[in-house]
């Protein structure tokens, strides 16, 4: 069974990013950038069932930048066989980033695509339903668990609440939750080895794919500061705050 | 054009969060309908009807949706979309998990945790973890979006709207096994007044007890960092977070929690924030109105004995 991961190049997630002056967007030039902690997570649960004999091919596939291949870099080192990069410098919205990876799911025809369940800049939680819309498949998000038993899949999910447990038929789109697995780190040799995995390099042309432009960022602000607050001495003093100032008990 | 609402709801009660979602959806224009999709869930429907501004409420009852899959629900919702320029939802697990299939299915891009309407095509949504805010406009026809119910203030329920029935059922590919939810008396952490956290400074699941003392005697929820979720002292749906609940309340207190971006990003639009912590340094100080060096155990005993 071929695994297809798809993996997003953001800012770290423990850069505290600043919007910039003329408020367009954020600053990210010269910041520190990684592979979205759940795609991380999502490529280490494809390479568990590589291990455990239920895939039998990783392939990770990016959208963006050409620097955006260290990512794929990153994920081959963690184990993923070969990547596919599409290579744009325009800034998609989930849905143009959902219709290229549709392109690719129909070249590769893989039986599982597992993502990340959102991206840590964007925050939109959108990309891998999209996929499982436009491939007509079934959908597993913020998955827990993921097990393939008898040719399907069985699902552990975080819903508000508690967890849920489904089963889908195959082929199937499965979104990561922060608990589904603890990557592992690239080890040196593998990130050597991972330098002369195959990486196929693709136009959104050569997909043929054509996008539309749906959204216009108008401006971008910081959020509302908090104003500073104070340092209390004592408990006592405290129940008194938030009973004569704050109000609030 | 008119609004359409998908209602959150478990069969058997409405969820809080569809009310917010209306009066979203009242700061866009007033012709709003509520979609309840699920199964024998007629106390839902009458709870939906209630709701003040709401023009109609469609329901499909059906088997097929007692679990609110996003395959046939999707479909569904897609089916009645053209009577809509907007479709809005919570952002909780049903919202996210669905709107963005009705969104690709439409050929629509949609917009995720809005917070703020500007105009009927503009609208406010936190990116970067909450450190920065973007105005966004739609291009598309239609605007699906979820929306962060923690940033509206529920509708009355002093409603008397007309109820339709949708006859058309789809399949899903999906099945159900099994679901298990944590049971608590307390109030839904998304909807309290007031929220009690933890973090890995309380070092152990007993320790929780000190909180949910706390959390019952000021009639709040419980809550926990993911560093306390991860170490296994609490359930992973009391998250608060980027990645888990974003809640609002009038009153946090985070106790032993440090203050990570990701932590701040769930909790920091509440309106008091009270932070107890040893480490004088934890950037949880930064954006708490209320600070307090010490150590939790012995301050929550206190805090508990004077109030």
């Amino acid at each position: 069974m071929k695994v297809l991961v798809p993996v997003k190049r953001v800012v770290d997630a423990n850069v505290k990013v600043r919007v910039n002056a003329d408020n367009t967007g954020v600053d990210t030039a010269n910041l520190k950038m990684a592979i979205n902690p759940f795609c991380e997570i999502a490529v280490e649960e494809a390479v568990r069932l590589k291990e455990a004999g239920v895939a039998s091919e990783v392939v990770v596939v990016t959208v963006g930048p050409k620097a955006a291949q260290e990512q794929l870099r990153t994920a081959m080192a963690l184990g993923a066989d070969r990547g596919v990069h599409i290579e744009t410098d325009e800034e998609l919205v989930p849905l143009s980033i959902a219709k290229l990876l549709n392109a690719v799911q129909s070249k590769e025809e893989a039986q599982l695509i597992i993502l990340g369940k959102q991206s840590i800049d964007g925050d939109n939680n959108q990309t891998g339903q999209m996929l499982a819309a436009l491939g007509k498949m079934p959908q597993a998000t913020f998955a827990s668990e993921v097990k393939v038993e008898g040719g399907q899949l069985a699902i552990t999910r975080e819903i508000d609440g508690g967890l849920q447990s489904i089963t889908l038929p195959l082929p199937a789109v499965v979104t990561a939750d922060l608990r589904l697995n603890e990557p592992r780190y690239a080890k040196l040799p593998n990130i050597m080895k991972a330098k002369r995995k195959p990486l196929e390099t693709l136009s959104i042309d050569d997909l043929g794919v054509s996008l539309k432009s749906h959204q216009k960022v108008l401006k971008v602000t910081p959020p509302a500061e908090r104003k500073g607050g104070v340092m209390l001495a004592s408990v006592a003093e405290l129940v008194e705050k938030l009973k004569n100032e704050a109000k609030v008990i | 054009m008119a609004i359409l609402v998908i209602a959150e709801h478990d069969n058997a009660s409405l969820k809080l969060d569809t009310a917010k979602v209306v009066a979203c959806a009242q700061a866009i224009g007033s012709d709003v309908d509520v979609l309840v999709a699920g199964h024998e869930c007629d106390a839902v429907v009458e709870a939906t009807t209630k709701l003040s501004g709401v023009r109609s409420v469609l329901v499909a009852d059906a088997a097929v949706y007692a679990n609110a899959f996003a395959d046939n629900t999707s479909e569904l919702i897609v089916g009645i979309a053209s009577d809509y320029e907007h479709i809005l939802a919570a952002a909780t697990s049903h919202g996210k998990d669905i709107l963005p299939r009705v969104s690709a299915l439409l050929d629509v891009a949609q917009l995720s945790e809005v917070v703020e309407v500007v105009s009927p095509d503009t609208f406010v949504r936190p990116i970067y973890a909450g450190s920065a805010m973007a105005t966004v406009q739609s291009l598309d026809d239609k605007k699906v979006m979820t929306v962060r119910s923690s940033a509206f203030d529920a509708v009355a329920n002093d409603g008397a709207a007309v109820t339709v029935s949708i006859e058309k059922v789809s399949d899903s590919l999906s099945q159900f096994v099994s679901q298990s939810l944590t049971e608590s008396e307390r109030p839904e952490l998304g909807a309290a007044s007031v929220v009690v956290s933890g973090g890995r400074g309380l070092g152990s699941s007993d320790n929780f007890a000190i909180l949910e003392q706390l959390a019952d005697k000021l009639g709040g929820a419980l809550g926990a960092s993911r560093a306390a979720v991860d170490a296994g002292f609490v359930p992973n749906d009391l998250q608060v977070g980027q990645t888990g609940k974003i809640v609002a309340p009038d009153l946090y207190i985070a106790v032993g929690i440090s203050g990570a971006i990701q932590h701040l990003a769930g909790m920091k639009d509440s309106k008091v924030i009270v932070a107890i912590n040893k480490d004088p340094e934890a950037p949880i100080f930064q954006i708490a109105d209320y600070g307090l060096e010490a150590d939790l155990f012995e301050a929550v005993p206190q805090l508990l004995e004077l109030i």
